[in-house]
């Protein structure tokens, strides 16, 4: 299952989460956003209960966007303890998120 | 050896998911081995994922590229199209049934329809990919949003560089135009679009020879391409729209390629029977979602009367007179 975290959650659900978490920084607008969203969710599946997977859309929340200092989408990070580990800018295959998780959850 | 099918087609633009559309409507079940998202302008739908609002495609008004791409893709599946969202790795046209392989996973079959399109081409500049994403863009559609107010760059002279400079003049406070020389390739319309916009300016006659800044983009050096002199522009982002070159790599040695990377082709059909090439892959001179898409079409109706003629039609599925 992917979350959908904004600004007022963001502490809750991803800085103070107990497990790493994916986070997609996407818009409606950004087509390999688009392009990206199968790949997302099936690695949403295949960490399940390992990752907490989220999405954060820019538009709605260009603070977060802003302090992570993110200026293209997708972009994807992977937080553990509170702390941004891992910044992937682009398209992405599944492969490259599940070998970066699987060294996460290690 | 692995089942062998009527069809694959690989690449899932305009061209393939057509050609998909009238070979699933042809009961061919053909295989559509899609790609997956594997960099900036490297996924599943092709081009027509980085762009906007689509004005070019007859019959097509107020829809986005992504939605159209989606649309076709839903089309082809509602036939019967089998598709696999997985790169292609390696090829083998040197027999009949042909092979595709997906890492270890190998396909086989009668005809082969080969679209995988064009990629952008990049500067290749030192840190060019470690400023992807903190300054540096290739999508002016999916980062544009974030450089509202600043000062930023395209490079490039085509319509692609034109309409992302118009594009971005939505969100940015200024947009330099970067040229190498002193005209621009862009159709006329584009042009005077461009060159009506106010916040548009151009920088003719000039190379960038380095990106600038730690971490993020802060400016660029430029070479004049007269008189080779250096100088600095500060800027806190930088569009690369100089072109795409098409994705081909798979097939060297398989196809005869031509010396910048085009597919060759008689109409649809390439250097080896049965195997056919839609799409920019293949085209040099059009390169419009539409030529892709009649392309496509004109490779799917090929490769039925291929099959047709050596007798490969699956069974039940009727031979038709000839095209």
């Amino acid at each position: 299952m992917i979350k959908t975290v904004t600004s007022q959650s963001f502490k809750d659900d991803v800085l103070s989460s107990d497990q790493p978490v994916l986070v997609d920084f996407w818009a409606s607008w950004c087509g390999p956003c688009i392009a990206m969203e199968p790949t997302i969710e099936a690695v949403a599946k295949e960490f399940d209960g390992k990752v907490t997977v989220a999405k954060l859309n820019v538009d709605e929340n260009p603070d977060i966007a802003n302090q992570f200092g993110v200026q293209g989408i997708p972009t994807m990070f992977v937080f553990k303890g509170g702390q941004p580990v891992e910044r992937i800018v682009g398209l992405t295959p599944k492969d490259k998120l599940v070998s970066v998780l699987s060294t996460a959850t290690a | 050896m692995a089942d062998i099918r009527s069809v694959i087609i690989i690449g899932s633009g305009p061209a393939g998911l057509t050609a998909a559309i009238y070979t699933a409507r042809a009961s061919l079940k053909p295989l559509l081995i899609e790609g997956e998202p594997a960099g900036t302008g490297d996924q599943p739908g092709g081009q027509l994922m980085n762009t906007t609002e689509i004005e070019n495609f007859p019959g097509v008004v107020g829809l986005q590229g992504p939605q159209l791409m989606i649309q076709m893709r839903e089309q082809a599946a509602s036939f019967g199209t089998e598709i696999i969202t997985k790169k292609v790795t390696r090829v083998d046209f040197g027999a009949r049934p042909f092979g595709v392989w997906v890492g270890d996973d190998e396909y086989r079959a009668e005809t082969i329809i080969v679209a995988t399109g064009a990629a952008p081409v990049m500067l290749g500049l030192p840190r060019e990919w470690d400023l992807m994403g903190r300054g540096v863009s290739a999508c002016a559609t999916c980062d544009g949003f974030f450089f509202r107010g600043k000062d930023i760059a395209v490079v490039g002279g085509g319509d692609s560089a034109m309409e992302e400079a118009i594009f971005l003049t939505k969100f940015a406070n200024s947009v330099t135009v970067i040229h190498r020389r002193d005209t621009l390739r862009a159709s006329q319309v584009m042009q005077d679009r461009a060159k009506a916009n106010p916040k548009i300016k151009f920088h003719w006659n000039a190379q960038i020879t380095a990106l600038q800044g730690d971490g993020q983009l802060t400016g660029l050096e430029l070479t004049d391409t007269q008189s080779g002199a250096k100088s600095q522009l500060p800027i806190d982002g930088l569009f690369i729209a100089i072109g795409h070159k098409p994705n081909s790599e798979l097939f060297k040695g398989q196809l005869d390629i031509d010396d910048k990377g085009y597919v060759k082709t008689t109409g649809v059909t390439t250097s080896v029977p049965g195997v056919f090439a839609a799409g920019d892959v293949q085209d040099p001179r059009y390169r419009q979602a539409v030529t892709s898409a009649g392309t496509g079409c004109m490779a799917a109706l090929d490769a039925e009367k291929f099959l047709e003629q050596h007798h490969e039609l699956p069974a039940g599925v009727p031979a038709k007179a000839a095209i």
